[in-house]
């Protein structure tokens, strides 16, 4: 694996980013869009309801993780579609990459606009609600780190359905995490759904880290097996993930599909 | 002629139940020029992808600097590169961006001199912060040359690469292209519907038709043993024959 390839791979992700502005604005519009939303009827909520204090907090912090979840998903599918819509795939894997190489510098892609969405929306929350999430100190960064993880493999399955079933499946890139959405108990704790779904929400590893984190605020402590359930689901899901890239990746060559995709 | 630089042997693909590629079997050797031709569908294409790692082939060998491709391809590829008129690079990025991008990626030492070096030796040096995009055609297919130079491959691939260039430039090119095969002793692979540019620089032609090789040789020596004007005719010529003798069968 070379790191000179990998930088080489993120740079040209970044010259992008450099050159568009309607693609520099999609990192901070939408989190800038859900931030005032959600943060303005949370507010209302509040004031209907008495004083909630926690309840402001329930749902700020986890829109910001949610975000930072799609955005890791996101950004690994969008950097490889980017070469399908310039016609620079080949050019690509003509070059000394491996799939791995090439994976890896999509994840560092991910992290750098999970980065900058999450400094929008954290300054954001601060100024508009006085919400102060490097208050709750470093107890959720493990979390923030898994929910990370989770959607570089996300983002890594979505890839690699686009890689084998072409520019149809594309709309996966901004679909597949609104999928689990409604079963990782992003806004909600687990035990409101259904049995059936409290049971496929066990095997994710996001509904463990919004359980996580509604834990965090409200008592302040780190809960252990949540964590430890969502780190060792993040480490099957995300070694499944490169192996099903790699297998599509093999099976796109001998059906030569590669050279079609674009 | 140097060593040998690329071997194929029996190498088929079969796509469902298309033969694409039905068992050929050939080589280049160093510094020489080697021109596949051959109608739409004729697997010239699927030729040329599998040689560069693109697709798996069903069966066959194909070695490539002395090393199994199917086995070190990414060792391979750092010495080996292609340019085609049909695959762009990044249309918003500047020329300089995707030319350090490719750099990177090949590994090229002092990547700046190199830059400098093919810029001033395709005349793009004017062209250096303009957005890819916005570049002619011809541009264009000389920023995708010089992208295929950056790390002195010892194999070139080019597919088409004097399509849409004007006869001027096509023509400096070709002059380009075998002054670099003859200083660097480059063994360049390409595909070209254009016959005479074919007769012109090809040090060896393979024609293909319906998945096979049914002729090879220089093109002088092609054009007499099949007795012809020239390329074209002979293209012609056999792509009929084989034309007439599979409805024959039928």
């Amino acid at each position: 694996m070379s790191w000179n390839r990998i930088y080489a791979l993120f740079l040209r992700q970044v010259y992008l980013y450099r050159h568009s502005l309607p693609r520099l604005m999609e990192i901070t519009y939408w989190p800038l869009v859900d931030i005032l939303l959600w943060g303005f009827l949370t507010l209302y909520l509040t004031s209907l309801r008495g004083s909630v204090p926690t309840f402001i907090s329930f749902l700020l912090g986890a829109l910001i993780l949610w975000e930072m979840l799609f955005r890791a998903q996101q950004a690994l599918s969008l950097a490889f579609l980017e070469d399908v819509w310039t016609r620079n795939l080949l050019n690509i894997f003509v070059a000394p990459v491996s799939s791995v190489e090439f994976l890896t510098a999509g994840m560092l892609l991910g992290l750098a606009k999970v980065l900058v969405a999450f400094i929008v929306m954290t300054v954001l929350a601060f100024m508009l609600y006085a919400f102060n999430i490097f208050t709750l100190g470093p107890l959720l960064l493990p979390f923030i780190g898994n929910l990370v993880v989770f959607g570089w493999a996300m983002g890594i399955i979505t890839t690699a359905v686009i890689l084998r079933y072409g520019q149809g499946a594309e709309a996966l890139a901004w679909g597949i995490a609104f999928l689990i959405q409604p079963v990782s108990a992003v806004f909600y704790p687990v035990t409101v759904l259904p049995a059936v779904l409290q049971k496929i929400a066990f095997f994710l590893p996001s509904s463990h880290i919004f359980e996580g984190m509604r834990t965090v605020l409200s008592v302040r402590m780190l809960p252990g097996m949540d964590l430890f359930w969502a780190a060792v689901l993040n480490a099957i899901y995300l070694s499944l993930a490169i192996l099903f890239f790699t297998r599509m990746f093999c099976i796109v060559k001998e059906k030569g599909r590669l050279t079609h995709l674009e | 002629m140097g060593n040998i630089t690329l071997k194929a042997e029996h190498l088929s693909k079969v796509f469902n139940v298309f033969k694409a590629v039905d068992d050929i079997c050939f080589e280049a050797r160093r510094g020489e020029i080697l021109g596949i031709l051959g109608p739409n569908g004729a697997g010239k294409t699927t030729t040329v992808q599998m040689l560069l790692g693109l697709i798996t082939p069903t069966s066959g060998y194909i070695e490539a600097l002395g090393m199994d491709l199917a086995r070190y391809r990414q060792k391979i590829a750092r010495n080996v590169n292609f340019s085609s008129a049909y695959v762009n690079l990044p249309a918003n990025l500047t020329v300089s961006e995707n030319l350090h991008i490719f750099a990177r990626l090949y590994d090229v030492k002092h990547p700046e001199t190199k830059i400098e070096q093919l810029l001033d030796l395709l005349g793009l040096q004017e062209t250096q912060r303009k957005p890819a995009g916005q570049l002619s055609s011809g541009q264009q297919i000389r920023l995708n040359l010089c992208k295929a130079l950056l790390n002195d491959p010892e194999i070139l691939f080019l597919d088409e690469p004097t399509s849409s260039l004007d006869p001027d430039i096509a023509d400096r090119t070709r002059q380009l292209l075998m002054s670099i095969r003859q200083e660097r002793e480059l063994t360049i692979i390409f595909t070209s519907h254009n016959m005479a540019e074919m007769e012109k620089i090809s040090d060896r032609v393979l024609f293909m038709l319906q998945g096979k090789i049914i002729a090879g040789g220089h093109p002088t020596e092609v054009i007499q043993r099949y007795h012809g004007q020239s390329l074209e005719e002979v293209f012609l010529k056999l792509a009929r024959q084989t034309k007439e003798r599979k409805e024959g069968e039928l």
